[in-house]
């Protein structure tokens, strides 16, 4: 209660005074949706480098990373925001799966470890985050547990939610199955890998941030 | 093997601090059985016992499979079913649905439409599976 009054007074002076605005954007969803992904494509839309090491194993952001200060544009509009990658939220960590794909025990022992950390790292960043884009792969089924779970605590903390339906360059991806699963949320379908629908994206980033 | 699904009334929850509700589902979930919850937990406990089940995350224990399943999930865009949704919520608050917490040891995946959740185990156990369905519609029935 007292977060969301202090929220709402801090939201009434910025726009009383018209100061550009300055938001923390937390990037949060199951593990492999393309978070890390989609963060390098911001960054390197807009600051020219990229962020962190993606993998087609799970669990490789097993830190959360913060890049601060990116500042976009559309129109006359400008957002400045820190960007908040986060591990993925998952309910279940065995490390035997990272030996199938190819680590050694020892390794893999200790990705799982690390991603252990990782998620309990995200869950307690949720609070601080001012915006919060939701990235789904497209191609998976959108109604998970986790991933309605992740939406219903950021529904709870009143936190502005865009969804990033990722992976849209794959012919699996259903782009409607995402929009009905969260049919309050706007949702941006994308391909960060391909950089595909991208202007779009920023537009509804402005709309849910700004 | 045996499969052993625990039923949780909600009543035994009821009056249990958000932790304590945590633990004591853990706890059962960590003895290889599958919790089958009468109701919900509220949307800051499932983000907890996510986090807690993290935490407790070991050589014998590696996590638990979660799946909710209770009327408000359910997207519809009958106006007259949305109301009948808000006064059942309103009247049974968290009582209303069904929480199934399976370890990760014998639940494999669970795939869930808004109104069904199939469990798939380690292991075929296609009788243990029926029952399990069976009882979830049951209280889903009993509920609606």
């Amino acid at each position: 209660m007292i977060t969301k009054l202090t929220k709402m007074f801090s939201n009434f002076f910025k726009d009383l005074f018209h100061s550009k605005k300055h938001v923390k954007l937390g990037l949060y969803g199951p593990p492999n949706g393309g978070k890390t992904t989609l963060a390098n494509r911001i960054c390197k839309d807009w600051l020219g480098e990229e962020m962190g090491k993606v993998s087609h194993i799970e669990h490789e952001t097993r830190e959360i990373q913060v890049k601060e200060q990116i500042n976009i544009k559309s129109g006359k509009k400008e957002l400045s925001f820190s960007l908040v990658d986060t591990p993925g939220i998952a309910t279940k960590i065995d490390y035997e799966d990272f030996v199938k794909k190819g680590l050694k025990a020892a390794e893999a022992k200790k990705r799982a470890k690390e991603a252990t950390k990782g998620v309990i790292d995200a869950i307690r960043w949720l609070d601080d985050m001012d915006c919060v884009i939701v990235v789904l792969d497209a191609t998976k089924d959108p109604y998970s547990q986790v991933n309605i779970t992740i939406i219903g605590n950021l529904a709870a903390r009143s936190i502005p939610v865009l969804i990033a339906a990722n992976k849209m360059d794959l012919r699996k991806a259903d782009k409607d199955k995402v929009a009905a699963a969260f049919p309050q949320y706007p949702v941006a379908c994308i391909s960060a890998k391909k950089g595909t629908n991208m202007e779009e994206f920023y537009e509804s980033l402005f709309k849910v941030a700004a | 093997m045996t499969l052993t699904l625990q039923f949780v009334p909600y009543s035994e929850i009821e009056h249990v601090s958000s932790i304590g509700r945590i633990k004591k589902l853990l706890a059962l979930a960590k003895q290889h059985k599958i919790v089958l919850l009468e109701g919900r937990l509220r949307k800051e406990e499932e983000i907890e016992l996510i986090k807690t089940t993290m935490e407790e995350i070991n050589k014998e224990f590696r996590g638990i499979e979660l799946a909710v399943i209770y009327p408000g999930n359910t997207v519809t865009h009958d106006l007259l079913q949305k109301l009948k949704v808000n006064m059942i919520s309103v009247l049974l608050g968290d009582r209303v649905g069904v929480t199934i917490i399976g370890p990760a040891s014998v639940v494999r995946k669970v795939k869930r439409d808004p109104d069904k959740i199939q469990l798939f185990t380690h292991h075929t156990l296609p009788s243990a599976g029926r029952r399990l369905a069976t009882l979830a519609n049951r209280l889903q029935g009993k509920r609606r």
